[in-house]
């Protein structure tokens, strides 16, 4: 994708998929401590003819539809340019178009990220028993008169609690 | 010089790879969302790489949207994933019967 000029979505897959998702699968996958290899049953009982078939698709795709497509239309034509000399950077281009013509698709984004935040914090999220948490209320609510006592004690004598 | 083939064929092999993942494993929903992580991701090169031909820079807008919704969807699934797991101890996808009429 650098190649094609396109920086911007480039430097934005790795940071994504390195930085987030794949540190958010590895996160998952130690705090589940699954048992692997018994999950791992039967891959090997599918694994020829799963290979066979996804063989079979790719070259499918790759045959009927790329290569005739590309052949079908001007031979010298599909080779992909990249950024032209002088020609506004990629992400100026990417920012004029997607903060004007684009800003609803932005925020609607925007909002998706937001949503799947709140809801994997929901999902996520439990009360749990016996953990000491600050309650304001009951601080708010807390008197001189049922916290403190007023006592005289004698010469000598301690105060009993 | 590489043309959009190139690019057409890289995205068809790993929309395929994706495919074979989700076949292959019958059994590990971590492996299945991995595998949709995939296949999206082949439909961005996609997506790009017709950006790019066509001159046209609403591809990219596109890609990135889809990369928001892929992220979003990666995180509540394994939300999903994680009460799940709280609940019943394993993430077999055999066993995800208990909703069953």
């Amino acid at each position: 994708m650098l190649l094609v000029g396109a920086e911007f979505i480039a430097a934005l897959l790795v940071i994504v998929y390195v930085g987030a998702v794949a540190v958010l699968f590895l996160f998952v996958v130690m705090m589940l401590d699954i048992d692997f290899a018994e999950l791992r049953a039967g891959f090997m009982k599918n694994l020829p003819l799963g290979l066979l078939l996804a063989l079979i698709l790719a070259a499918e795709i790759i045959v009927f539809g790329v290569m005739s497509w590309s052949s079908a239309g001007a031979g010298e034509a599909t080779a992909v340019v990249g950024p032209q000399q002088g020609a506004p950077s990629n992400i100026e281009q990417l920012g004029s178009i997607l903060y004007t013509k684009y800003i609803f698709l932005f925020e609607a984004a925007g909002m998706i990220l937001l949503v799947a935040m709140v809801g994997a914090i929901v999902l996520t999220n439990r009360k749990r028993g016996g953990v000491r948490i600050q309650k304001i209320a009951d601080q708010v609510a807390r008197r001189p008169e049922d916290a403190t006592r007023n006592t005289q004690p004698e010469v000598g004598k301690g105060v009993e609690l | 010089m590489i043309g959009i083939e190139h690019y057409l064929v890289v995205s068809t092999i790993l929309f395929v790879m994706g495919m074979l993942g989700i076949f292959l494993n019958r059994k590990n929903i971590i492996v299945i969302l991995m595998a949709i992580e995939l296949i999206l991701l082949a439909v961005n090169l996609n997506f790009v790489a017709f950006s790019a031909f066509l001159g046209d820079m609403t591809g990219q807008v596109f890609a990135m949207f889809i990369l928001t919704v892929a992220a979003g969807e990666a995180a509540i699934g394994l939300a999903i994933l994680v009460i799940y797991f709280r609940q019943r101890g394993t993430i077999a996808v055999d066993d995800v019967n208990r909703m069953k009429g």
